[in-house]
């Protein structure tokens, strides 16, 4: 799994980097190491699920095997990116706004999110229970929910919010040098880990696909004799 | 041209024209709530359109440098918050949240008075995208700019 390995080297590494090494911040004081976690898991979170309503579209359209098991193998790390996003976000409020939650529109999207990770959940192991075919329904509802990823990041262009805009943008940042290469390093660590988990699933759901095969065979054989 | 179209390609289209349908009727709305999605009203739109006295606002927008006073009893706050185009004089009675400083942003929580004066029960600072450690806070951006070179 060299992956894996790469993901957690570079993750440890730039965490430690961003916990121990970096300067505090002039107004955040040391709060603002919660931003190499925080960014890099809003990152996963909504890639999660891009990659979710892209998987669902190849679903859709080219019916391959693969995909609905890709989609449903990067759900449970999506949710668990979007939730670790609002609860880091949470505990940076509270010293910096003076408040754990507010119902502007970047937090309410973000929220919505992780609602819909879920309901992606419950809906894809109830399509896998019911046997083949079912994963149509869940491509379909991953197409549906990506229209909240573009919403998500321009709710803090379009409307009035409590949330900072962006800091990095196409070409150029708002973020000092110290905390930029940090955060970018923790992003790259924290994405490595996702795919390295990602794949893990996806073996781990074909594997079950071919043991539940196997069985039910071997119970049509011993129902035949 | 009479060839039969191919049920994947069909699919494709279908499932694009959805798609944009879905996408474009998602940011109609989300424009269509551009002012009630809002968080907060800005000094400009409390001018041009005063909520009635008594109703429960959001004011947001910068502090204005020079502008905070503290009354004798020490937890009445007086300052102005502008946004370039309007000003809105605030009072706030309690502790107030560690980034609330001159020349940041604030969304105060509180109802517009009779005399123009908002009173705020609640606070909360808003932190811009600007990242800067803490050595570097006093420089000016040209000064930063040095020092980063330097240090590269």
């Amino acid at each position: 799994m060299p992956l894996l390995l790469a993901g957690l080297v570079i993750t440890g590494l730039s965490l430690a980097w961003g916990l121990v090494g970096a300067p505090a911040e002039r107004l955040q004081g040391d709060s603002v190491r919660i931003l190499f976690v925080h960014v890099p898991a809003a990152w996963l979170g909504m890639g999660g699920w891009t990659a979710i309503a892209a998987a669902s579209l190849t679903e859709l359209v080219w019916r391959h095997p693969l995909a609905g098991i890709g989609a449903r193998a990067i759900a449970l790390p999506g949710a668990f990116f979007a939730a670790l996003c609002l609860i880091t976000g949470s505990l940076w409020g509270r010293p910096a706004w003076g408040t754990w939650w507010v119902w502007d529109g970047r937090l309410t999207s973000m929220l919505v999110l992780l609602f819909l990770y879920l309901a992606y959940l419950a809906l894809a192991d109830a399509a896998n229970r019911d046997g083949d075919g079912g994963s149509r329904i869940p491509a379909i509802f991953g197409l549906v929910g990506a229209a909240n990823i573009p919403i998500i990041h321009y709710s803090v262009l379009w409307w009035n919010s409590l949330h900072q805009p962006p800091s990095i943008s196409m070409g150029k940042s708002e973020m000092a040098p110290e905390f930029l290469w940090a955060l970018l390093a923790a992003t790259l660590g924290f994405s490595l880990l996702f795919g390295a988990v990602v794949l893990m699933r996806m073996r781990a759901i074909l594997a079950d696909q071919q043991a539940e095969a196997r069985l039910r065979r071997r119970a049509m054989e011993a129902s035949d004799v | 041209m009479n060839q039969p179209i191919k049920a994947k390609h069909q699919r494709l289209v279908l499932v694009l024209v959805a798609l944009a349908a879905l996408i474009g009727a998602a940011m109609l709305a989300a424009w269509g709530l551009r002012s009630q999605a809002s968080y907060f009203y800005v000094p400009a739109d409390i001018a041009a359109n005063p909520p009635e006295a008594g109703r429960a606002v959001r004011l947001g927008g910068m502090v204005e440098a020079g502008s905070l006073k503290t009354d004798a009893d020490g937890v009445t706050t007086r300052f102005v918050v502008g946004d370039g185009k309007a000003r809105v004089p605030v009072t706030f009675k309690g502790i107030r949240p560690d980034l609330f400083k001159e020349g940041s942003g604030v969304v105060a929580e509180g109802k517009l008075g009779a005399d123009g004066t908002f009173v705020a029960d609640n606070l909360l600072a808003k932190h811009d995208e600007k990242y800067v450690p803490r050595e570097m806070a006093g420089m000016t951006a040209e000064q930063a700019r040095k020092t980063v070179e330097e240090t590269r």
